[in-house]
């Protein structure tokens, strides 16, 4: 992506996050029960839809990699960009989600089915990034990862539903429902809501995109000899 | 690629009986692990024999670790992994093969964990149809995503910690069914019986795919 497309989906992205503090600290109004402790629902949802779609692009651009025909490092390193925000974002979900759930339910945790699945997906992903650490050729480490992610994401699903069956206490879905209200978000909260998701995917969009762009530097920097990058540090005027 | 499955199985299984490291090193590993749980957990019969089932699976489960890194250990020594390349077996072949070998130790280890939880735990088997059909489902899922990652981390220098961090994550759903199955093979009747039974064939169908599909990948990054 063109660097002034990065910058401008940068600037989208603090505009979006900055209207998204606005309208939820200032235009909506407390909840009835959950008091100023609602406003978690503009940080924690919005975290927790990045952190699964990270995952998702991670995983589909795994399969895109371990496909010969559309075998690119351009993949590689959008799968590594998406895992490291959402290991980021599913680190965040698990604290807001703490820090939620002592005011609303009386503890930082509990052993509920969504908690648990997202801790583990947490967890999991971890290991895809101590993993990309193992070494080897650029290759290597891109079709070892590749297949990693893809083992670890389909584990998501079948985590989701085992610790379902196992114990749940968390509330239903409060977007993903056929109407907004039925959950009891509407009007200027579910807006808000709604803005808080489009932020979000805009600050997870630009760091991806700024990510690929390191990974792009760094194997360029692999492939060049060392008086080829002093040469190149030194035509940009930066002291190398 | 069934034939060269069974010729990895039989070659595996052929190496163990001849040096018995898992006679020796890992079902001890097992049997103490048991055994300190109980020590943690203290003498009362009741405690014991509620919690024999989860003792027993995170038994299985720490010692797969354990279990597929020698079955990987054994494709380094000597080129071996070259030689099946050089051979042409089929990647997929090696995978099953591999996998077979590392479940019927698993099996041994779960024989020997389920008569101590019996003998030692107070643990009675009400439903063994229940127990038998979710340990040998559990088995073949550890051991797939076992041989899955065992390759996977093969070439790491630190693959002996690397493994269980990988591994133990994501037989969570494996050990948590396998756990209230053997629950309920415990009792007359139980709720849910049959979820827990889909969530371990549902598991252990899709790493046995996944690694049919995936293990001539995996095979070219070693």
């Amino acid at each position: 992506m063109k660097q002034r497309k990065v910058t401008i989906l940068g600037w989208a992205a603090v505009v979006t996050l900055a209207a998204t503090a606005f309208f939820g600290i200032v235009v909506t109004p407390p909840d009835v029960v959950q008091r100023q402790y609602v406003r978690f629902l503009y940080l924690h949802p919005p975290m927790a839809w990045v952190a699964y779609l990270a995952f998702g692009i991670a995983a589909a651009a795994s399969i895109l990699y371990l496909w010969p025909k559309t075998r690119r490092m351009a993949f590689d390193a959008l799968a590594l960009a998406c895992v490291e925000s959402g290991v980021l974002f599913t680190g965040l979900v698990v604290v807001t989600g703490s820090m939620w759930a002592h005011p609303v339910w009386g503890t930082y945790w509990v052993w509920d089915a969504r908690l648990t699945a997202t801790a583990l997906m947490f967890v999991l992903f971890l290991g895809y990034l101590a993993l990309r650490r193992v070494g080897g050729s650029p290759e290597q480490v891109a079709k070892r990862s590749a297949i990693a992610a893809l083992v670890s994401f389909i584990d998501v699903p079948i985590v989701h539903f085992s610790v379902l069956w196992w114990n749940t206490l968390h509330q239903g879905p409060s977007v993903l429902t056929p109407g907004l209200s039925s959950q009891g978000v509407h009007g200027a909260m579910a807006w808000t809501m709604l803005l808080s998701f489009v932020a979000f995917t805009l600050l997870f969009a630009w760091m991806v995109a700024r990510r690929m762009e390191l990974e792009r530097l760094r194997l360029g920097g692999t492939n060049r000899s060392l008086e080829e990058q002093l040469a190149a540090r030194r035509a940009e005027g930066v002291p190398a | 690629m069934l034939r060269d499955a069974w010729a990895v199985f039989a070659k595996d299984l052929r190496i163990e009986a001849k040096t018995r490291v898992g006679l020796w090193q890992v079902l001890p590993f097992a049997v103490i692990a048991l055994v300190t749980f109980a020590f943690a957990l203290g003498p009362g019969k009741s405690a014991l024999s509620a919690a024999a089932a989860g003792m027993c699976w995170v038994g299985v489960a720490f010692s797969s670790v354990l279990v597929v890194g020698r079955s990987q250990g054994i494709e380094r020594e000597h080129g071996v992994r070259t030689a099946q390349r050089l051979a042409g077996i089929d990647p997929a072949g090696v995978f099953l093969g591999k996998t077979g070998a590392v479940a019927v130790q698993l099996a041994v280890i779960e024989v020997v964990l389920g008569a101590g939880a019996v003998g030692l735990l107070g643990y009675h088997v009400h439903r063994l149809w229940l127990l038998l059909v979710a340990s040998v489902l559990a088995t073949i899922g550890l051991a797939a995503v076992g041989t899955i990652y065992g390759a996977l981390t093969g070439a790491a220098r630190a693959r002996e910690t690397l493994l269980p961090m990988l591994v133990l994550p994501i037989v969570i759903p494996v050990l948590i069914a396998g756990v209230r199955c053997w629950q309920a093979a415990s009792v007359s009747s139980a709720p849910r019986v049959g979820e827990w039974l889909s969530v371990l064939g549902a598991f252990a169908v899709i790493y046995i795919a996944a690694g049919v599909v995936l293990y001539g990948q995996i095979e070219e990054v070693q």
